[in-house]
Parts: structure tokens; sequence; C-alpha cells
């Protein structure tokens, strides 16, 4: 299962996909590297990382067997699609990208092993990889020792910054304040349940929104309750919320059990077009598996839909279709995932370097205005600065934005007053 | 925690309670009934019975597009047709399984654990390659979603009733074969004496194999009807496999009354315990108070007696 260098995603995806570039706009911005000019190796490489006159290795680092792999095929196909899109507009540096897949099989050990391979063996310049926090505790201490860098996609908790992992997603607060904010303003909400998976995300989530909600919102936390991962039956706690009323039910459960969850509160007569739902673990990817019929009407607080009106969105979505399948769906962290090859091959072009060391202190400011959600830009903190948008779900299992923050939200790993 | 609430409240909230402490005891009867037969007859210890119910989940997520498809006009009632579908294709490789695999092993109980451990784990990667890694939504019929009014603050869930009668039928059918039909009659003489039931005539290899069909066409016909409660995704079976052998462990390994007295005893356990703390305090309980009474009932609330 591994080494899975490159093959099958050239000749037939290639060649849609340069049919299909013509509509990103990125290229547009990027001039067109020819390799005469690119910089001699030895003045962009000074470390010994995997980079020759022609050609950048670098790794992805994700689980494509196991139970994750529902989760993070979306960010496999997210960062394939952008290494071709960098290498059809001419590389990094006069580079083409070439990569490296290795498999974390849902297994945290796996991913720390994965990870020295990538950087002790392959030598490669970065890694996009991880999903789950566990896996992303697991790898850091690796990219820490051998100063590896990582580009980690998926929204989390907090708590954590590191000089060699870039995050594309968001950090709770940017994910929750502005979307409690909203809907306590919009549906007047006072009191809130909150039901969630048991581990580190929700409960630190919970935490903060909790803070939120009795602090600045002065509202009510009328419920909290956490269902092991993997929990089939809500009926009981469904109960519950019908006993409290909660003006807002405030969800993040994950994996199988949001399947469960939702179809159960259809199914016990909570109409979510009168009972204002804000779930912040939800995204097309996952609304696949539940069924539109099941959840539409509910809120979901993220960055990015696939519905967004925007010109990058609208060039990437059929790029994205066109590689991996029209039925293929496009959820909040598949679109953070593609940002990390762009974000990557932007710092490196700023820095004029591959030296990762270069890279982290470069990464600080790089803005990258073909994002699908619009336009990101580096913080010092190494998160994204990012907006906070609200949908609705539908019926056929898309977003309608309901809601943006009028101007992107700082990142704050670190939130005082939510600890 | 009641003080603020009316009493109206609390009844019709108890009444919702009740079911859902059924509901759950209709589920875990459905998804234990396929391993009780397999484990309790048998002696094989089946790690791959949570596949077999994704098998049917599968089954019926085909049943629905192509029903979508071709026979739109027919949509409501593909759901029963899927079941079948589901019983027929899970017991059919459930034959092939004992066939290939677990006819090899009777005599090393042990390994079957493994063997069948491993044919888990094929049968996920076998499902991620054919159906993809995402999950999949099965689309139901109008008339399953939803719930009964009863009054303004009882409703009562209807695939939950749609559950609760399938596991009546289903437990009933299985009581009729297993004690009353001559095949039946069949699989308890060769469960109680292996050597003396091929003696007086019985072909036992394909009594096990009917056996094992059997079971694993039921949980192929559990697998469809969670469509309606649960998700539908390679690793899927996984949620379900440690309940299952709780269950069917807890009940006594050969006892089909056992089964149905543990599912019972768990699900009201849990449902009440759910009621009043965390979802997660809940099941540590309940987990704790199985094993608590395992310690003092090593065979179960019911065991047949063999002779070995």
């Amino acid at each position: 299962m591994s080494d899975e260098a490159n093959k099958g995603l050239l000749s037939p995806l290639r060649r849609k996909l340069l049919m299909g570039m013509a509509a990103v706009p990125a290229i547009t911005m990027l001039p067109r590297a020819s390799f005469a000019q690119a910089p001699a190796t030895s003045a962009v490489n000074t470390t010994g990382l995997a980079v020759t006159d022609t050609e950048v290795t670098v790794g992805i680092l994700h689980s494509a067997t196991g139970t994750m792999a529902i989760s993070e095929t979306g960010s496999i196909e997210a960062e394939k699609l952008a290494i071709e899109q960098i290498n059809a507009a001419g590389g990094v540096l006069g580079r083409k990208i070439k990569f490296i897949q290795e498999d974390g099989a849902s297994d945290w050990p796996t991913f720390a092993e994965k990870a020295k391979k990538l950087l002790v063996n392959d030598k490669v310049a970065a890694i996009m990889g991880c999903w789950t926090s566990a896996s992303r505790k697991a790898v850091l201490p690796v990219v820490e020792q051998y100063n590896g860098m990582l580009y980690y996609p998926t929204f989390y908790e907090g708590l954590e910054q590191s000089k060699n992992v870039i995050y594309t997603g968001q950090e709770a607060t940017q994910q929750i304040l502005a979307g409690l904010n909203w809907i306590a303003k919009e549906k007047g909400a006072k009191s809130f349940f909150f039901i969630g998976s048991d581990y580190i995300w929700p409960r630190t989530s919970n935490k903060i929104a909790r803070k939120h909600v009795e602090n600045v919102l002065k509202g009510k936390v009328v419920g909290e309750e956490y269902y092991a991962l993997g929990s089939t039956q809500f009926n009981s706690v469904i109960n519950k919320i019908k006993l409290t009323k909660p003006d807002v039910i405030f969800t993040d459960v994950v994996g199988g059990s949001n399947v469960a969850f939702y179809k159960q509160l259809k199914a016990a007569g909570i109409d979510l077009a009168k009972q204002p739902l804000l779930t912040i673990s939800v995204t097309e990817d996952e609304i696949d598996g539940i069924g539109g019929e099941n959840i539409a009407g509910a809120y979901a607080c993220m960055k990015y839909f696939q519905s967004l009106d925007n010109p990058n969105n609208k060039a990437f979505v059929p790029a994205f279709k066109k590689a991996w399948g029209e039925k293929t769906v496009i959820g909040d962290v598949t679109q953070a995932a593609y940002l990390g090859p762009w974000l990557w091959k932007l710092t490196v072009e700023k820095a004029g370097s591959f030296d990762v060391d270069k890279i982290a202190a470069a990464s600080p400011g790089v803005e990258f205005k073909g994002a699908p959600e619009g336009y990101v830009r580096i913080h010092e903190n190494h998160h994204l600065w990012s907006k906070t948008r609200v949908g609705r779900a539908k019926l056929d299992g898309q977003f309608e934005l309901i809601y943006e923050t009028a101007d992107l939200v700082e990142p704050d790993p670190f939130p005082k007053g939510y600890q | 925690m009641f003080g603020d609430y009316s009493i109206g409240d609390l009844g019709s909230i108890f009444v919702m309670q009740g079911f859902a402490g059924l509901i759950l005891f209709s589920v875990y009867v459905l998804m234990a009934l396929g391993l009780a037969i397999i484990f309790g007859q048998m002696g094989v210890i089946n790690m791959a019975h949570g596949e077999f119910m994704i098998l049917g989940a599968y089954v019926t997520w085909m049943t629905s597009n192509f029903s979508q498809s071709y026979l739109p006009s027919l949509f409501g009632g593909y759901f029963f047709l899927a079941m079948i579908l589901a019983f027929i294709a899970s017991g059919a490789l459930g034959m092939l399984v004992e066939w290939v695999l677990i006819r090899h092993l009777y005599k090393r109980p042990l390994d079957t654990l493994l063997a069948t451990w491993g044919l888990s784990l094929m049968l996920q990667q076998a499902y991620r390659s054919v159906f993809g890694a995402r999950e999949v939504g099965v689309e139901l019929p109008q008339w399953m979603l939803g719930s009964l009014h009863v009054t303004d603050s009882i409703e009562v869930p209807i695939n939950g009733v749609f559950v609760m009668c399938l596991t009546v039928l289903i437990t009933v059918g299985v009581a009729y074969v297993l004690y009353m039909s001559r095949w039946g009659r069949q699989v308890r003489a060769v469960v109680q004496n292996r050597i003396m039931a091929g003696a007086v005539g019985i072909n036992t290899e394909k009594v096990d194999r009917y056996t094992f069909g059997l079971g694993c066409g039921i949980a192929g016909i559990a697998g469809s009807a969670f469509t309606m409660i649960g998700s539908t995704g390679p690793t899927s079976g996984q949620l379900y496999i440690v309940d299952t052998f709780l269950v069917v462990v807890f009940g006594g390994a050969a006892s089909l009354l056992g089964t149905i007295a543990s599912a019972f005893s768990i699900s009201q356990t849990q449902s009440t315990l759910e009621f009043f703390m965390s979802g997660s305090m809940a099941k540590v309980l309940t987990l704790l108070a199985v094993v608590g009474i395992l310690m003092l009932r090593p065979q179960g609330l019911f065991a047949l007696k063999v002779r070995k």
C-alpha cells in the first residue's frame, strides 16, 4: 500500500485536468515559470530535501483505509488536484511537484511512523496530511524533531501552535463564535442544548461554546451530552431535548453516529424547520451519508460550502468534479486540504527556497487569492485568517449560504477567557 | 431535574422514553439474533457479523437506487424487496464462507475468531473498493419517515415501530424454524450430540452450512433495517459488533430466550440511565453491571445444559 508515487493519476486524469485548467483563476496571477529560469538547486535547497533541478517531492499522509477513510478520501483528492493544477501552471520554482502517498490507515502510531518515513527516507519538502486531532498529535513530535512542514486541513479544537505546522482549517473560536452570535441574534436564542461525540474536539468546542453562551450571549446551556464514538442510538437524548425545549440544538457529533442522530431526530418528529439546530460537524460529505431529507433545514457553521458563489469556487467545483466524478461533493475540510499545496507553493516562492526554516519564517502574511472560499492569509500563529459562514442544509444535500462574517476572522488558538 | 415541568410533560416523556427503550430492545434483538444462532448452535465466534449486516445495508442501497431509476412507481414498497434480497445475499455469502473457511475450523473454535476477524477486514476493504470509502445515503420511501402523532407531546417514530414489528416477526420465525420444524430438530440434534446425530442419518455438514447461512441471512435483514436508523459505510458494521456480542454473551450463548432476555435488560438499563445521565456514562454503568453479573454467572443469564 505504500509508495503509490504519482502513478494512476497521470495520464487520463491529467488530460482532463489540463482541459479544465483554462478556468482556474489562480493561473492568471502566476507567471508561467519556464524550466530554464529555475534557480539552481543548491541555492533553494540547503538542507538536503528531495529537490532536483526538475522535481520536488512532497508527501500526502492520510487514511485511505480504516474508519477514517470516509472522511479523509476527500482531502486526498483535493491535495492531488491542487498538485496537478500547480504542475500544469509551471510547478514551484520551476520544478514539478511529485508526491509520495502514504496510508495512515486510521491508526495513530502508523501516522507517526509514516511521517518519519516521509521525512527521513524520502526527504519530502512538505507533508500534506492528517485529519483527526489524534493523528496530528501523533505526527507533531515527528515533524518537530525532523524539522518537516505539515499542512493540516481539518477544523480542530485549537490549543496548539507549531513552527512546523500550517493549520489550513479553522480553530474552534473561528468556527463557533460567529455562528453562535448569528443564531442568538437571528433566532433570539437564549437556551442551548449541546450534544457531541465523546472525545477532545467536541468537548473542547463545547467548552468554548458554553463560555460564549453564558458570558457573552447571556444565555443558558440546558443540556450537555456526550455519546461514545460510533453510538447509534439517540432516542433518549432526543427525549431530553423534547423535554427541555431548547431554542437551539448545538451539535458536534461525528462519524457514523451523525447519520444515526439525524435519522432518529427526524423520526422522532423534530422538524428542523421549526427547531433551530446548529452543527459544526456536518459538511456536504457527511450529508451524503445522512441523506438530505433527514437534515434539511439544519444550520451548519463552516468556512466553505460547495455552493459558494464566487469566481474561484465556480472554477474549483467543476475542476474537482471533472477529476473525481460528477457525484463527488466537496465539504469544508476538502477545500481546506486543497489550500495546503497552494499555500506551500506560494510560501516557497515568497521565501525563494524549499528550506523548512525559511518557509516557516516566510509563512505569516502569505495570501492565496485563488482560494475557493474566497481569500485567505496566513497569520503569525500559522493559522489562517478566514471568514465564518452559516449555511442551511437543503434537500439536495447542498447548503444555502445564509450568513457570512463581513471581515476575515482572526485565528485565536489560545482564546483568553474561554479556557 | 423535574421541578420545572408539568405533569403532562413528564407523563408523555415517560411514555416516549418507554418507547425508546423498546426500540433499543428491538434493535439489539435483531442484531444479536443471527449471531446467537451461529454462536449458540455452532460454537463459531463470527467476528464478521457486522460486515454481513452491512452487506444487507448495501443491498438495500442498491435496491433503492435501482427502484428509483427504473421502477419509481414501486418505490414505496422497495424496502420489503430489499430485505428479501439482503437475506439472500448475506445468506449466500454466509454459506460460501462456511464452505470455504469455517468448516475446516469446527474443531478449533478460537481459530474461528481469528479467521472471521480477518474475513471482516477483507470484507471491509472489499466494500471500500466496490462502493467507495464514503458513506452512502439510503433513500427511504416517504411513508417510513417521520412519526405517528399520538398527542401533542407524544410522537412515535415510524421506523422504530417498523423495526419492532420486524423483530417480532423474525424472532417468531426463527423460533418456529428451530423448535417446530424438522430442520430445526436436526439443528438441535447436531448441537446436542454431533456424532449421534450423524449416526442417525442427519447430514451434519449440510445442517451446519444452512445454520450458518440462516444466521448470516438474518444479519443481512438486520443490516437492511438499520439503514433507517444508522449509517451505511464500509466500516459501519463495526458500530454494532460490540453490542451484539455483549447481548449474546450476557444472554447465555446457546439460548434464544437468553438473547431476548439479555437484550431486554441491557436496553432498558441503558435507555433509563441515558435519560438521567450523559450517554457515555450510561454506557459505562451498563457495561459495569454486565461485567458484574457475568462474574457471578459466567454462563450468562440462561444456559442450555449440553452433554459435552
